[in-house]
């Protein structure tokens, strides 16, 4: 018998049996391919809200037998992870919920969202805290930047054994507060620390002030990064003062200001990691993203016309469940055409915090390899 | 070719290099010498190995010593991290010809049938990489040939002065204990003082990247780093004052013993030596003339497993 089958069984049955069931099954139930999703409550009409293009975006539900208890099942590739809520129609009023049967979820600045994993997937153990890792540090401080006329925040990232006399590769982080705190930001570079896959590293978290604008390609956050940010750090901080051993990363839009920077200041970085960039271009007509995206394509268009040589590396990773993937898998081709050493990763995930952090394990290492390959303790 | 060594696996779970002193030299008062330059800068944290060994320990902070050296000859310093700069480029070229070479060969390994045609092809893409690698450690001999003709490192004051500190200091010692860390530092450390060339005919015990050194080729692996693949590549040539051996620490973490064609290609290419896994508690004793190894120490064979040394 199905486990749908064995729902439908335990719905004619009546609500204890329904309770049994839950209680002895984990739901979202995920065999092979096929993940099971049960919602019960009083409801008009359930549907799974997700973020996969491709699908539908609302999917709806079925209800058993006129009863409290609703089914979805759905199709998902092994090793994915897929954010979702749970959308409830009652008396023409709808709510969205997280799912109350799922434990996992996944935060983001807007809140949490359910998350799904598909088979073979689970989160990864070098992002948690390692108590065997030391731990660096976080000091809160500010720059002050001629460019923008005002003080930026910023959250400074020392490695643990940090040294005054030693000097220190260098990587600036859009959106860095969120990456702190939705992609275990300071747990990965300590754990990557500790286990020599990257080497000890000063990392510069960056907010922005407006950022759909100032990250949109705005060409004052690139003169910020390269005359504000950089320089006044290297007064007060050991770093390396070599292109080669700086890095400048981003997502979504943080990605796009990434590119942007070292567009327009080749060289200055020598490393770009770059997630789920809202690369969007037009090759006809007009985009159909709203004008927050207008300064984006133009600088895409024109950096796709003549790319340059931005940097010497190039790490790009994107979910195949986002309308991104078209745009940065056309990148890829554009940014290998400079001469710059380009490796892309595709995973089965979306537009979020986690896909992110999930990435970040390969990019850096790939992008600072550590010690490790010498080092025989 | 040292007459008596004790290789062991990394100390910082499992720690046994107590009783393999106990077998080398028991009831010795002499202080026991050591090498922890590996740690680099961490090279004077040996407390917990002191405690545990019980001994007398001079630390010969080998490590420290060429810090001081680089202070006073800015001049040696420069021409060392030319020469870390060369032998980067060697490695990278060398590491492009062997990443050419080992596709073909897997490929011909993971081909069904043993037929003469295979067979003879096998033999010879082999052949070709064991060339690879033979030519790679000569021209890194060459390397630190050319440096030493150049610079004469040993003739230099700065050198000179350390060089007898240390001789003395470990003159005192009955036997020298050589830790893990980073083998190219550890490696070149060594190598400027001539720390077992002064140590002479005394037991030595080492572990992790200081098995590595001693032996005649220091093998790099690690078959799933973060940042992807990779292939296990010579560094250079070791002390070679054990005979037959590879040494491979921490293998349970670093080398994919699972996949058989893995295990075959990497037995076959460093044959007739020994691939010896330096896990935790393994253990493998040099007498002079054979090896004899502990249990649970283990070695990959040119059939593609992996057993006890004994076996």
């Amino acid at each position: 018998m199905s486990l749908v089958e064995r729902i439908e069984h335990a719905v004619a049955l009546g609500r204890p049996a329904v309770e049994e069931l839950i209680a002895a099954t984990e739901f979202p139930h995920v065999e092979g391919r096929s993940v099971t999703f049960l919602f019960r409550g009083e409801a008009q009409e359930v549907t799974l809200q997700h973020w996969i293009h491709g699908l539908p975006g609302s999917l709806p539900f079925r209800r058993l037998r006129h009863s409290d208890t609703w089914v979805l099942q759905l199709d998902v590739p092994p090793k994915s992870r897929m954010e979702y809520k749970i959308g409830v129609m009652l008396f023409g009023r709808g709510t969205m919920l997280r799912d109350p049967l799922n434990k996992h979820t996944a935060r983001d600045p807007f809140g949490a969202n359910s998350v799904v994993y598909g088979e073979g997937y689970a989160p990864p153990e070098w992002c948690l805290v390692d108590p065997e890792a030391r731990q660096g540090t976080i000091e809160d401080r500010h720059v002050d930047s001629k460019v923008y006329g005002d003080w930026r925040p910023i959250k400074v990232y020392r490695p643990a054994r940090f040294r005054q006399t030693r000097r220190y590769p260098l990587l600036v982080v859009h959106d860095g507060f969120d990456y702190l705190g939705f992609a275990n930001l300071q747990a990965i570079l300590d754990n990557m620390i500790h286990r020599l896959e990257i080497p000890p590293l000063i990392a510069i978290m960056t907010q922005a002030g407006d950022r759909m604008r100032e990250y949109a390609a705005d060409p004052r956050q690139a003169d910020f990064l390269v005359h504000d940010l950089v320089p006044q750090m290297e007064q007060i901080l050991p770093l390396v003062r070599e292109p080669s051993a700086r890095a400048v990363m981003g997502a979504s839009f943080g990605a796009v200001s990434s590119l942007s920077t070292a567009w327009r200041h080749p060289g200055f970085f020598g490393k770009l990691l770059l997630q789920s960039g809202s690369f969007v271009f037009t090759e006809i007509g007009d985009h159909d993203r709203g004008p927050v995206f207008d300064p984006v394509v133009k600088f895409v268009n024109e950096f796709r016309r003549t790319p340059g040589r931005p940097a010497e590396q190039v790490f790009l990773s994107c979910g195949v469940y986002e309308s991104l993937i078209y745009y940065n898998r056309s990148l890829v081709p554009r940014l290998q055409e400079t001469g710059m050493t380009v490796r892309f990763r595709e995973a089965n995930d979306g537009h979020n915090w986690e896909n992110w952090r999930d990435r970040l394990r390969e990019g850096l290492s790939w992008l600072f390899p550590g010690p490790l390959w010498l080092v025989y303790e | 070719m040292l007459s008596s060594a004790i290789l062991l696996g990394p100390q910082r779970h499992v720690r046994i290099v107590k009783p393999a002193l106990d077998t080398l030299l028991p009831a010795d008062d002499r202080p026991v010498a050591l090498v922890s330059a590996g740690w680099e800068e961490r090279e004077s944290e040996d407390h917990e190995f002191r405690e545990h060994v019980g001994r007398t320990v001079q630390n010969l902070e080998v490590w420290a010593r060429v810090e001081r050296i680089f202070e006073r000859d800015r001049e040696l310093l420069a021409a060392m991290r030319q020469r870390h700069d060369t032998l980067r480029r060697v490695q990278e070229l060398y590491r492009l010809r062997l990443l050419g070479a080992m596709e073909p060969i897997r490929e011909l390994l993971r081909r069904p049938g043993n037929d003469l045609w295979l067979a003879a092809e096998r033999h010879d893409a082999l052949v070709m990489l064991q060339g690879i690698d033979s030519q790679h450690v000569q021209r890194v001999v060459q390397v630190h040939e050319e440096f030493e003709s150049r610079w004469r490192p040993g003739e230099r004051a700065a050198v000179q002065r350390e060089r007898r500190d240390l001789h003395k200091k470990l003159l005192e010692c009955g036997i020298l204990c050589i830790a893990g860390g980073h083998i190219a530092v550890l490696l070149h450390r060594l190598r400027l003082f001539d720390v077992l060339g002064l140590h002479g005919n005394r037991p030595v015990v080492a572990w992790s990247a200081g098995a590595m050194a001693l032996c005649e080729r220091i093998v790099l692996f690690h078959d799933t780093p973060p940042q992807g693949s990779a292939c296990a590549e010579v560094m250079e040539a070791g002390f070679a004052v054990l005979p037959d051996l590879v040494a491979l620490p921490h293998a349970k973490k670093r080398l994919d013993a699972d996949d058989e064609r893995n295990v075959q290609l990497f037995a076959r290419r460093f044959a007739p030596a020994l691939c010896v896994l330096l896990d935790d508690g393994a253990r493998i004793d040099w007498n002079g003339s054979r090896w004899s190894a502990q249990p649970d120490t283990r070695r990959l064979t040119e059939d593609g497993w992996v057993e006890e040394v004994g076996a």
